[in-house]
């Protein structure tokens, strides 16, 4: 059969290609939708938290810092409540990560405020003294792109159904609703309410004054973003 | 004029070297400055705090990645198959003026799509998927250069004079097969522009910017699916393709056995696309799916082996050429780095294992000695054979060479020695608890102790840089300065002093 197939080359790359698709095929489509169920008390992200996301995302902070707590007791020590699989379910992408230069980051709401992510962010060595992590000055001067965070919030509601200005049940029992802005006008306004919240709580000057602006740099919607994750 | 031997047309497979040599510099050059920022923090704002954006770890670690593996390893895939698909087919890109038509295209669209994909990953662009970084304009770029690759594979199998296929030819085949189907799924994404807002605005925001198909572990589950077999479908089938076909042209010896290649190859083929799952052990994936990946990646070691031991087999008698010749040298330790880090994988692919060592330093040291000493080598090795054909040139420098290969081993040694010993060590101290049950370690204190191993492997890639530099010098003056032969050169390829 070899030797036959060694002469009939489109014989031969049907066979590789059915040799090679079925292990995809068996191990990823049976589980898929199961694992694309929330569990309870999962919401998605607000405006300003995505407009975050994305700030994370193009600064390839995953490559450093996994968001995923694995199932042992120095891991939940450190870290807090292991990963549950749910949780992920409004991630697109999934930011797990693969390397861990910096630690996990999957709840570090919890545990870090704004005030110590703003100190972090533009001089890790002052909250660290010998954090080999950089600084990133630019993202207090950079404003957050709310424009691609809000069509991004869009494709998530309209192609995947992610429950924005919808009851998510919470774990207490009670539900709760992630707004979504109407128009892009009004999704500005969102942002910059929520950023206020933020700012109230900063100290840098400039960052302060651009929001009084009405702009909204980086590090705003990043530390939003930050203290999401919990 | 019959009794001729055929003249084959290099001119596509020249320009594919060339790209080799250059991405090659690009990205290992950024690979050493990185590795040099994790242990000299300063050199993040090297260029002033204005430019740190762009001198950043984080956002030169994709362009590193990408540009080793869709740069460098890419073009010498495509470099060394507009050479040995002509040669083992008995057929010449001449012949068909459709076919270097299709090939050159290829070519420049790849150059377009390569300074595509540097000038977005510096500005910030990246789907944050490791190795699938892209955004969609530039991933549709990929699938046309693909797609052309793969009229140039089909079209000159279909005009071929030789009809049983070489070995080579199976793993090319299974190359492009592979990465397609890989890139197609992993990269299926909606343009965030297509969305529509209630107030009936369209086009809002960046056009580049997109969310992929997949949310959360299923995202996790294809990303790994295709990571892993990128590996496969990239640093390992093609390899295989060029030492099959270079190591007995360079030694003159046939290969040691045909039924062992059937058995790798179907073997390889079959076991690898399941082992991605050991990249997700004790993750949400479901925990059948992790028993999966680990079983295989254990299995994997037979058919990674079978090719291993073939080629090594294929030197039987004629080891005094190892002693002789720097260019069988390359590729002698090309096929034992692939058996070590072969064998490496499936220990760190036990789940027990993995809890070590799993998001630590040793696996970045398992995926260099599979890079640098396998992929690197071996592409080096096939680029030293086809130039003294291709420019019909002797080569410039057999002790250069050999200078360069005892440069580069000594630089492959220090990196995964450095990197086993950091990533076994943080991942103890991650896991340490003191007498009282509390965790002994902070994690501070487990980055302050990699700081040695971190110059350490700084070092052992600056030293396999510059033999790379040594390889491109060498090769430029093959091109320059040495006279021309007046025909086909067989077997062992001439090097000058």
């Amino acid at each position: 059969m070899f030797h036959w197939l060694e002469k009939h080359p489109f014989f031969f790359a049907v066979g590789v290609f059915v040799t090679i698709a079925f292990a995809g095929l068996i191990e990823i489509v049976p589980n898929f939708a199961q694992a694309s169920r929330p569990v309870i008390g999962t919401k998605p992200v607000t405006l300003l938290e995505q407009a975050g996301r994305d700030v994370y995302i193009k600064n390839s902070c995953n490559a450093c810092h996994s968001q995923l707590i694995r199932p042992f007791k120095a891991e939940t020590d450190r870290y807090g409540h292991y990963s549950l699989s749910g949780e992920y379910a409004y991630d697109r992408p999934f930011l797990w990560g693969s390397k861990r230069t910096g630690p996990d980051l999957h709840r570090v709401g919890n545990y870090r405020t704004t005030e110590w992510h703003e100190n972090h962010m533009k001089d890790p060595k002052s909250v660290m003294p010998s954090s080999i992590m950089p600084a990133y000055p630019w993202m207090f001067t950079n404003n957050a792109d709310i424009d691609t965070a809000y069509a991004t919030q869009l494709t998530n509601a309209q192609f995947f159904g992610v429950p924005y200005n919808k009851p998510v049940p919470m774990k207490d029992g009670t539900t709760t609703v992630v707004k979504m802005a109407n128009s892009l006008a009004d999704a500005h306004k969102m942002a910059l309410e929520e950023a206020k919240e933020i700012t109230a709580k900063m100290k840098d000057q400039d960052v302060k004054d651009a929001v009084a602006r009405g702009e909204i740099p980086e590090i705003v919607a990043l530390i939003a973003y930050l203290n999401s994750l919990k | 004029m019959e009794n001729r031997p055929l003249e084959y047309d290099y001119t596509v497979a020249k320009m594919f070297m060339l790209t080799t040599i250059v991405l090659g510099i690009v990205g290992m050059t950024i690979g050493v400055f990185i590795a040099f920022e994790l242990a000299f923090p300063g050199l993040n704002t090297v260029l002033g705090s204005g430019l740190a954006e762009y001198t950043n770890f984080s956002r030169l670690r994709p362009l590193h990645t990408d540009s080793v593996a869709f740069g460098f390893t890419v073009s010498g895939i495509f470099a060394t198959w507009f050479y040995v698909g002509q040669r083992v087919l008995k057929v010449s890109m001449a012949e068909s003026k459709f076919l270097m038509f299709i090939g050159k295209l290829q070519f420049w669209l790849y150059v377009i799509g390569v300074a595509a994909a540097v000038v977005t990953l510096f500005m910030g662009y990246t789907t944050s998927k490791e190795y699938a970084e892209f955004e969609w304009p530039i991933d549709i770029a990929i699938v046309i250069v693909w797609v052309l690759w793969g009229v140039s594979i089909f079209g000159l199998i279909g005009i071929r004079r030789e009809k049983s296929l070489y070995i080579s030819i199976w793993y090319y085949i299974a190359t492009f097969l592979g990465v397609a189907m890989l890139y197609l799924f992993n990269n299926m994404e909606i343009p965030t522009m297509l969305a529509t807002s209630a107030a009936g605005e369209t086009n809002i925001g960046d056009w580049f910017h997109s969310i992929s198909m997949y949310a959360g572990t299923n995202d996790a589950l294809v990303q790994w699916w295709y990571g892993h077999n990128a590996v496969a479908f990239v640093f390992t089938v093609p390899i295989i393709a060029m030492i099959y076909y270079f190591l007995p042209k360079e030694s003159g010896q046939a290969i040691y056995s045909y039924k062992l290649s059937l058995l790798s190859f179907w073997g390889l083929m079959f076991v690898y696309l399941w082992a991605g799952g050991h990249h997700l052990l004790y993750s949400t994936v479901p925990d059948w799916m992790q028993t999966m990946g680990s079983i295989f990646s254990v299995i994997l070691i037979l058919p990674s082996w079978g090719s291993a031991i073939n080629m090594l087999l294929t030197m039987k008698g004629e080891w005094q050429q190892v002693a002789a010749s720097p260019l069988i040298k390359f590729m002698v330790l090309a096929s034992t780095f692939y058996m070590f880090s072969t064998l490496e994988g499936p220990i760190q692919a036990i789940k027990s294992v993995n809890a070590i060592a799993h998001f630590t330093d040793w696996i970045v040291g398992h995926v260099h000695d599979g890079t640098l000493g396998w992929v690197g080598f071996m592409i080096i090795a096939a680029l030293y054979h086809m130039a003294p054909r291709v420019f019909k040139r002797e080569l410039y420098s057999k002790s250069l060479m050999a200078a360069q290969f005892w440069i580069q081993t000594l630089g492959i040694v220090l990196y995964f020695t450095s990197m086993w010993i950091a990533g076994i060590t943080q991942g103890m101290m991650w896991r340490a608890h003191d007498e009282f049950g509390n965790l002994a370690y902070s994690f501070m204190d487990t980055v302050d102790v990699l700081h040695p191993y971190y110059a350490l492997r700084g070092t052992g890639g600056l030293l396999y840089l510059i033999g790379f530099f040594m390889f491109a010098y060498n090769i430029y003056k093959t091109m320059s300065s040495r006279p021309v032969e007046e025909s086909e050169l067989q077997n062992a390829s001439p090097m000058g002093a």
